[in-house]
This record gives structure tokens, C-alpha cells and sequence, in this order.
């Protein structure tokens, strides 16, 4: 029961998550890549329900950050006029679902007040903003990577574990090279024979690809152990007396034992792949400027001046933890009921 | 017990062995020692620095790279030397010179009694057998352009033991400077291997120290691979001070290979390190925050001679499988393509987001402070992105939406590639970016690895658009004529042109050619000024920024002078020495 509850907690907290993530240009106030160029490394605009004067505001509202003339980008809040935090207010631009154009954001600050919720960049680019359109990205990756890994795990498995012999053998062999793999070296040489500018679609698709491909042996060694223990039951022995074919027996009496290994590797693969996504990008080697994604964003703290001056640099990891802890907490939801199922 | 005695005992032959080494020399009656009129110091102490890559030669002849360079500078000495502080030529190795009537023979008088770092004489025969090296066209040195008058290499005849004479096929403006930084070799050494045509591989990092030998205040103790390289005292260096005693006044000076900037900062933040080179104004921020509480000292000297460019690639790709590349050139000719990027791009944001403010814009390729050759009448015009809009016009683009499409109906589509080691012109790339798109051009960023970008750049021309820098070396528009003359080695926009390809590259030709056999500065400023507008006028390269020089050294450092010129830091590294007992830095290991 406890193992549901967490499940549930787990599986809201990521359904929101992406939800934010799938609706970046609603739920972020800015455009990710406008450079506001007289904002480089603003820290996050704070929010206020006192104003100078003491009074207490219910409608949380923000002072604008002003340049300080000593130091180097340096900021101080402007008190002279306090800018309320609306809700569905008018904003840049936006396109939904990647055709449909909208205006309209879930919340926002008059001009010339601007929300930074955490800080803006080198450029002056709002990188909450910066973080939700990144993650479209990086978990989007994700998760083709993972539908691909699991498709070719799950044929693979299903083939070695079911007709065995000679298939078994090279199947298997064939998983034991990938699984030894380098896979950032793998990903590394694949990327340096690319074009110099291939568009960003194609670089996205041929990083998932590679992700995905490398990554099949994992499930399909387990996907095979399953196939093979569920292929000697008795039931199944007694259909294929009754005259089953092989294709009816996958589907109707094996496939289906399948499903809990599935989702728990998916919820563990996904993690990982975006962490991947992430690597990659973070070595420069993912989509290019201006496209955010959760490794290019935490590159600049490759800069050691960065590293330390700028904590707000570092948000990108923090969405990065929770969607693995989210992700990590539903696998071993998974993983309780799976062993508890079969108890 | 006799053991440790005998340990005990052998240290200490070693210790006495290895400082009586490179212990200064007592001036020797009838040498000429150069006498230096700094504030005289005191011996002792290691200074240590960090650079960012290691050497990859110790050959004064063939190094090109900066590491290299640095190392090798301290390492060996010139004739005639450009004083990095004053910017002016002034006797080295040799204590005097004359120049004929003509412009064209140049007598230079050595200093007697002189001897190199292994304690042997050096004399004309040196200066001579140096010469043959950088002219020879199989070393193929990269000084040896400048060396190339008029079409002819430099004459060089001994005339006797402490006399050489130049002879030069046409006169050359300010021809002494070119004798700065040719290092003079050792004939006792070199001349072997020279014979039996193996000079290339002479004198690499493995090398051992006792086969090598300078005329500079220092001389090989150890290298470690991949860590540091040690250099100790050249006890037979030929500059004292004015209580005449030799210099330099450290015993040793060790370069550290830290792989980056970040690392440097690091390195000097904490103490390992007593200067900081060339650093980014980032890192001038975050290390002035405790510089006095850590007893250092920044400095900021204002915009370097370097210049950053955008270039496009205009060079003849006929013999090259690059269609789509070539098909874009038809823009990149377009002369008003090229103003429009030009009034497009916000310099004044490059300056502050990417220098954070230290820095300055330009519009030509002679910085500010470069005061002796800058053409102040140059027109700085503000970015104008109607301006931009109207050129793109006029040239026949069009907008559909906010698309732009050339006169053809194509999409104006191009990346521009930079290093991406260089985190400055990665950034430049991206605000280039972000104000082109505001014109309507899809531009792409592709950082490279910096030898990738010299090698498209260079040799295989696959490429459309690059961020480049160039400059930094000297003031004089000398060592600029390989950039500009169309037949140069570094004529980017388009390399081997046979002739000039356009009007104005002939003009530039014939200018730079007359600047450099003028004498008087007066029409050489004229005839540069010409080329620094017909430069500006035609936009082979789009100008964007310099950033300043910016150095940090620990205060116990004393005669630390940090020029523009390269090296920043150490071109007076005889001269410094630690205020104080003996320096708390010769204890470091």
C-alpha cells in the first residue's frame, strides 16, 4: 500500500513536471532566446509581499534589478515601483504543439519590470525560461531514446529467449559487445563525422539514435530471461499441444510477462538517457546556440569565473536531480510491486 | 649511521655542484656587459608561471606557437631589441649599428667577450650561421618572410670577429626592428646537425639541457613531461645592473602547463603561481575581489593589438568539392552583404557581455592604442540595423516574412565556425548570431577545436564564415604585410591569390609595398592610414573587438613592468626580482 502511495506521489510529481516542460512557451514568462543584453548574469528576481514602505501586499510583486556602476555585473533592486505578479498575461511570442501561435502566459510582470524566477545568463537570456524549453529537449530525448532501446531490447530478448540455439548465441555475444561499449566515446566519434551544420532536428534525431541503439542489451538480456522461464510453463506447453503457433504463443502467453520488466527499465532508462542528452550537450556536442537544452545550459559553468560568481548557473542541475529522483522512485515503485506480484 | 652520512654528505655536494653551476659569473675584464638602469634587487627566489599549453619545440628557428615562443624568449636573445615598455628598438646583442646613406647596408657592431649559456664565446661566426638558418627555404622558419626584402633574402657578411654587415636589396622602413627576437644560436652546437640537414628536429623539448645553449638570462634545468619546464640562471648572461652585478637576479623561472585559463586563475588565486598572463576581464573581476588581501596586484594596460575578426571565405574554391560553400560566395562578394553584416553587429555588446567592458571596439585593424599607426580619422559608425536592412536592399535581398532571400530567392543561410577552446569568440559567434537574425539570416554557431578551424581556415577552405584574431605581436605595420598583401601567407579572405583578385587588394598591395621601403614615419603614417580606409572601405574582414591586456603579479615582485606587447609579462624577466629575505617562493618544490 505504501509502495502505491509513493507511486502516486512519484508519478504526479513527474506528470506535472513534464506537463510544464510540454507547455514551456505558456508556463515561461520569456522568450529563451531573447538576449537582454543590458542584463547579463542577473540573479533571480525575488519576490515581495513587503514593500519599502512596510506595507504587506497579498499579490506577490517584484522590484526590477538595476545595474550597479561598481563591480562587474552587479545588480540592486529599483524600490521606487513595485511591479504585481499577474496571472495569463500577454507576452512574447509563442508557438504550441509547434504551430499554433499564442500570446499568452500563465504569469508575468508589467514592462519594464522583468521576471527572472532563476537569473539570467552570459547574454542576458532568462534562464527559467531557458530551463523549461531545455528540458522539451533533453527529456524528449529521453524518452525516444528509451522507446527505442526498449523496442530493440524487447525484439532481440523475445528472439534469443524464445527460438534459442544459434540465434540465442550471436544475439546474446552481440549484446555482450554492446554492453562493453564506451558509449561516450561511441557517441563522441559519431558526432565528429557530422556536416559542419546540420540542422538542429537532425542533430536531436541522430543523438537519440545513437542513445537508443547502443542501450538495447541491457533489457533484452533481461527481457530473455523472462521469455525463457515463461516459454517452459506448463500452459504454455499445453497450447502449443493444443496446436498454438509460435507467433500466438509470443503474443498471447509471453508477451504480457514481459510488461513488468518493461516499464521498469523504462523508468530507469529514461533517467539515464537524459543524463546522456545531458553529457553530450554539456561537451558542446548536442544542438547548437541559441537551442537550450540542460547540458548546454550548465556548460558555461565549465567557465571557472562562472563556477563561482554565478549560483543561479547551477538551476539546470537541480531539474536534472528531481526528474531522476522522480523517475528512480517510480522504477523502484515498480520494481516492489513487480517482486511482490510474483511472491 | 654511515649510511645517512654518506647520504647527508653526497646532498650536499650536490646542492654546492648545482648552485655553483648557475651562480652569476664575475664580470671578466674586457666584456661588454650591458648595463641595465632599473633600481637594482637582489638574487634568489623561483618565479613560477602557468601557461596553458606546453612548448611544442625549444627551436628558436622553427617555433611558431605562442608557448613555444614564450619559453624560447627567455631562453635566447637578439641583436637589436624592441622594448616592450617604450615600444622603441634598443641595442642587445649587439652595441651599435649604422646605416648607409642608401637605407640598404647595415653595419651592426657585436659586444666583445661575450658567451653563451655553456660558457662558449659567441662571435660574428654565431650571428652568421643564425642568419643561414632562418633564410634557409628547406627550414622554411616562419621569420623568414620578414627576412625577404624586395624580393631577396638579406645579405649577411662577417667582417670580422665582432662585425656583420646587412646588405638589403631595397631600402626598409624601421629594418631594425626586424631583428628583433631572432634569437642567436650556437654554431658549436647546431652546425652538425645543420650539415647533415637534421636541423628541424634539433633541440626539442627532450633534448638533453647540456646540448643546448642561449644568449637569453636563462638556460634548460629540467623538463617534465606534460607538468612544467624548469629554467636556472644563465651564469654568462650579458646584462648587469647598475652596481654591476650580472643578471637575472632569480635562480630559476619554472613555466607550469595547466591546460587552461581556469586553471591559471586557480593556480594564482592560490598562491602557486607570482604572475598571471593575458587574463579574461571575468577572471580580472573574480581575482581583484582579494587581491590585496592575497598580495597581488592586477593591472589593466588598456586594448591589446590583437584584432578580432569575422572573415568571410572568399578564396577560389574551383579546385574543391565545396558546391554549397561556393554557392554562397556569390553574398559574401557582394560588398554591400558585407556592410550590412558590418552596421549590423552590436560592438558595443561584444565589449561588455563578452570583454565585461575591458575591452574596445573596432573598425579597422589598427588598435587604439596602438597611437603610432591608429588612422583616427577611421569612421566609427554606430550598429544601424535599418542601415543594414537598406544595403541588403539595395543589393537585391528580399524578405519573405521574416526570412531573407537573396536575389535568387534562396534563404541567406551560413554557420560561422570559431575555436571553441576560445570561449570569447564562441560568445561573439552567438551575439553575431542573435543581431544577424534580426536581419533575417539563419546563421549557425560551430565551435571547433582550434586546429580544426586553422585547418579549414588554411588548408582545405571548408568553411563559409570564421571568427579569427590576429595582431598582438609588434606596433609596426611591418609584420602585418603577410596579412594584407594579396600574395600573404595570412591574406585569410583569400589565400594564394596569384594576382590581386580585385582593384582595391591591388591598391593595398602597391601601398604596403611603398610603406615599407619609406623611411620617414611621416609618409609611411600617410601611406598606412590609405590602407587602413581602403581596408575599412571594402570590409574584407568584418572588425568586432580587442579585449585590454590584463596581468597580475604577486606584490612581493619587484621591477614588474607589464607591457602590450607580447611577452606581457616576462620581456623584462632579467630585471625582477622578490622584495624582502629571499622570497618565500624559493621554498615551493
Amino acid at each position: 500500500m505504501a509502495a502505491r502511495r509513493k507511486l502516486m506521489v512519484a508519478a504526479i510529481f513527474l506528470l506535472s513536471l513534464h506537463g510544464a516542460i510540454l507547455f514551456a512557451g505558456f508556463v515561461a514568462p520569456q522568450d529563451p532566446a531573447v538576449q537582454n543584453r543590458d542584463f547579463p548574469f542577473v540573479p533571480p528576481t525575488r519576490l515581495h509581499f513587503v514593500d519599502a514602505g512596510g506595507r504587506i501586499h497579498l499579490r506577490p510583486f517584484v522590484y526590477p534589478w538595476v545595474a550597479r556602476r561598481d563591480g562587474l555585473y552587479q545588480y540592486e533592486e529599483s524600490r521606487e515601483h513595485e511591479y504585481p505578479l499577474h496571472l495569463f498575461v500577454p507576452g512574447p511570442r509563442y508557438l504550441i504543439a509547434g504551430c499554433l501561435a499564442a500570446h499568452t502566459h500563465l504569469f508575468g510582470v508589467e514592462w519594464p519590470a522583468q521576471l527572472f524566477l532563476a537569473g539570467t545568463d552570459n547574454y542576458g537570456r532568462d534562464q527559467f525560461s531557458r530551463i523549461l524549453f531545455g528540458g522539451q529537449i533533453s527529456l524528449a530525448a529521453g524518452l525516444l531514446a528509451t522507446a527505442i532501446s526498449l523496442f530493440f531490447g524487447l525484439f532481440m530478448g523475445c528472439v534469443s529467449g524464445f527460438y534459442g540455439k544459434w540465434m540465442d548465441e550471436s544475439a546474446m555475444r552481440l549484446a555482450e559487445l554492446f554492453l562493453v561499449l564506451p558509449w561516450l566515446y561511441l557517441l563522441l566519434a559519431v558526432r565528429s563525422f557530422l556536416p559542419l551544420h546540420v540542422s538542429s532536428t537532425q542533430t536531436f534525431l541522430l543523438l537519440v539514435a545513437v542513445i537508443g541503439t547502443v542501450g538495447w542489451a541491457r533489457p533484452a538480456r533481461l527481457i530473455r530471461g523472462v521469455v525463457l522461464s515463461t516459454k517452459s510453463r506448463k500452459y504454455v506447453l499445453a497450447s502449443r499441444g493444443f496446436g498454438a503457433s509460435n507467433a500466438y504463443i509470443l503474443r498471447r502467453h509471453v508477451l504480457p510477462h514481459t510488461y513488468g520488466i518493461l516499464l521498469t527499465q523504462a523508468a530507469l532508462l529514461v533517467p539515464q538517457y537524459v543524463i546522456a542528452e545531458v553529457t553530450l550537450s554539456f561537451f558542446g556536442l548536442g544542438l547548437s546556440e541559441p537551442m537550450p537544452s540542460w547540458g548546454s545550459l550548465l556548460a558555461s559553468l565549465q567557465q571557472y569565473n562562472v563556477l563561482v560568481s554565478y549560483w543561479w548557473m547551477f538551476a539546470p542541475a537541480i531539474a536534472l536531480v528531481l526528474v531522476t529522483i522522480g523517475y528512480l522512485s517510480v522504477a523502484n515503485a515498480f520494481e516492489q510491486q513487480l517482486q511482490s506480484d510474483s511472491i | 649511521m654511515r649510511r645517512l652520512g654518506y647520504s647527508v654528505t653526497l646532498l650536499l655536494v650536490c646542492a654546492v655542484v648545482g648552485s655553483a653551476s648557475s651562480a652569476p659569473r664575475p664580470a671578466e675584464p674586457g666584456e661588454e656587459l650591458q648595463i641595465s638602469d632599473h633600481p637594482a634587487g637582489q638574487y634568489g627566489g623561483t618565479l613560477v608561471v602557468a601557461q596553458r599549453s606546453e612548448p611544442k619545440t625549444l627551436n628558436p628557428v622553427t617555433a611558431a606557437d605562442a608557448p613555444s615562443r614564450e619559453v624560447i624568449g627567455r631562453l635566447t636573445a637578439d641583436l637589436i631589441h624592441i622594448n616592450r615598455s617604450s615600444q622603441q628598438t634598443e641595442p642587445a646583442l649587439a652595441k651599435l649599428w649604422t646605416l648607409s646613406k642608401d637605407g640598404r647596408i647595415f653595419t651592426i657592431k657585436l659586444r666583445h667577450g661575450l658567451r653563451f649559456s655553456d660558457g662558449q664565446p659567441f662571435d660574428a661566426d654565431d650571428v652568421v650561421f643564425s642568419f643561414q638558418l632562418y633564410l634557409d627555404d628547406k627550414i622554411n622558419s616562419p621569420q623568414r618572410d620578414l627576412l625577404v626584402v624586395g624580393g631577396k633574402p638579406i645579405e649577411v657578411h662577417k667582417i670580422d670577429q665582432y662585425t656583420v654587415r646587412f646588405t638589403l636589396a631595397q631600402p626598409y622602413a624601421a629594418a631594425q626592428r626586424i631583428f628583433d627576437s631572432l634569437a642567436m644560436m650556437p654554431r658549436h652546437l647546431l652546425q652538425n646537425s645543420y650539415q647533415q640537414g637534421k636541423f628541424t628536429q634539433a633541440w626539442t623539448l627532450t633534448t638533453s639541457p647540456a646540448e643546448m645553449a642561449g644568449m637569453g638570462p636563462f638556460r634548460v634545468k629540467q623538463y617534465v613531461p606534460g607538468q612544467k619546464i624548469v629554467l636556472e640562471r644563465n651564469p654568462y648572461y650579458w646584462k648587469a645592473d647598475r652596481s654591476h652585478h650580472r643578471l637575472p637576479y632569480l635562480d630559476q623561472l619554472t613555466f607550469l602547463f595547466v591546460g587552461n585559463e581556469d586553471a591559471q586563475v586557480i593556480r594564482f588565486q592560490a598562491g602557486e603561481t607570482d604572475i598571471i598572463s593575458r587574463m579574461s576581464a571575468e577572471s580580472y573581476a573574480l581575482l581583484s575581489q582579494q587581491a590585496s588581501s592575497r598580495g597581488t596586484e592586477l593591472f589593466d594596460l588598456g586594448p591589446s593589438l590583437e584584432y578580432n575578426f569575422l572573415v568571410f571565405n572568399l578564396n577560389d574554391l574551383s579546385s574543391k568539392k565545396l558546391a554549397g560553400i561556393a554557392a554562397k560566395q556569390a553574398w559574401f562578394q557582394d560588398l554591400k552583404f558585407r556592410q550590412a553584416i558590418s552596421a549590423a553587429i552590436d560592438r558595443d555588446a561584444i565589449v561588455k557581455l563578452v570583454y565585461a567592458g575591458r575591452g574596445a571596439a573596432l573598425w579597422g585593424n589598427v588598435s587604439p592604442s596602438n597611437k603610432f599607426w591608429v588612422d583616427q580619422s577611421l569612421p566609427h559608425p554606430p550598429r544601424s540595423l535599418e542601415k543594414a536592412r537598406e544595403l541588403l536592399k539595395a543589393a537585391g535581398f528580399s524578405w519573405r516574412g521574416d526570412a531573407l532571400l537573396d536575389p535568387r530567392g534562396q534563404a541567406v543561410e551560413f554557420s560561422i565556425i570559431a575555436s571553441s577552446s576560445n570561449t570569447q569568440r564562441t560568445k561573439m559567434a552567438v551575439l553575431i548570431q542573435d543581431d544577424l537574425s534580426k536581419l533575417g539570416m539563419n546563421v549557425h554557431v560551430a565551435p571547433l577545436e582550434f586546429r580544426d578551424v586553422v585547418n579549414r581556415v588554411f588548408q582545405t577552405y571548408d568553411y563559409e564564415v570564421s571568427i579569427m584574431g590576429l595582431g598582438g605581436g609588434d606596433a609596426d605595420p611591418n609584420p602585418e604585410m603577410n596579412v594584407w598583401l594579396s600574395s600573404g601567407g595570412t591574406h585569410l579572405w583569400h589565400l594564394g591569390e596569384v594576382k590581386p583578385a580585385t582593384d582595391w587588394e591591388a591598391q593595398i598591395d602597391q601601398l604596403m609595398q611603398k610603406q615599407m621601403v619609406t623611411l620617414k614615419y611621416k609618409d609611411r603614417k600617410h601611406l598606412y592610414d590609405q590602407v587602413q580606409e581602403i581596408i575599412a572601405a571594402n570590409v574584407p574582414y568584418v572588425f568586432l573587438a580587442t579585449p585590454d591586456v590584463m596581468v597580475g603579479a604577486k606584490k612581493s615582485l619587484a621591477n614588474f613592468k607589464p607591457a602590450i606587447l607580447d611577452s606581457n609579462t616576462l620581456w623584462n624577466v632579467d630585471e625582477l626580482y622578490y622584495w624582502g629575505p629571499a622570497s618565500s617562493s624559493g621554498a615551493r618544490p
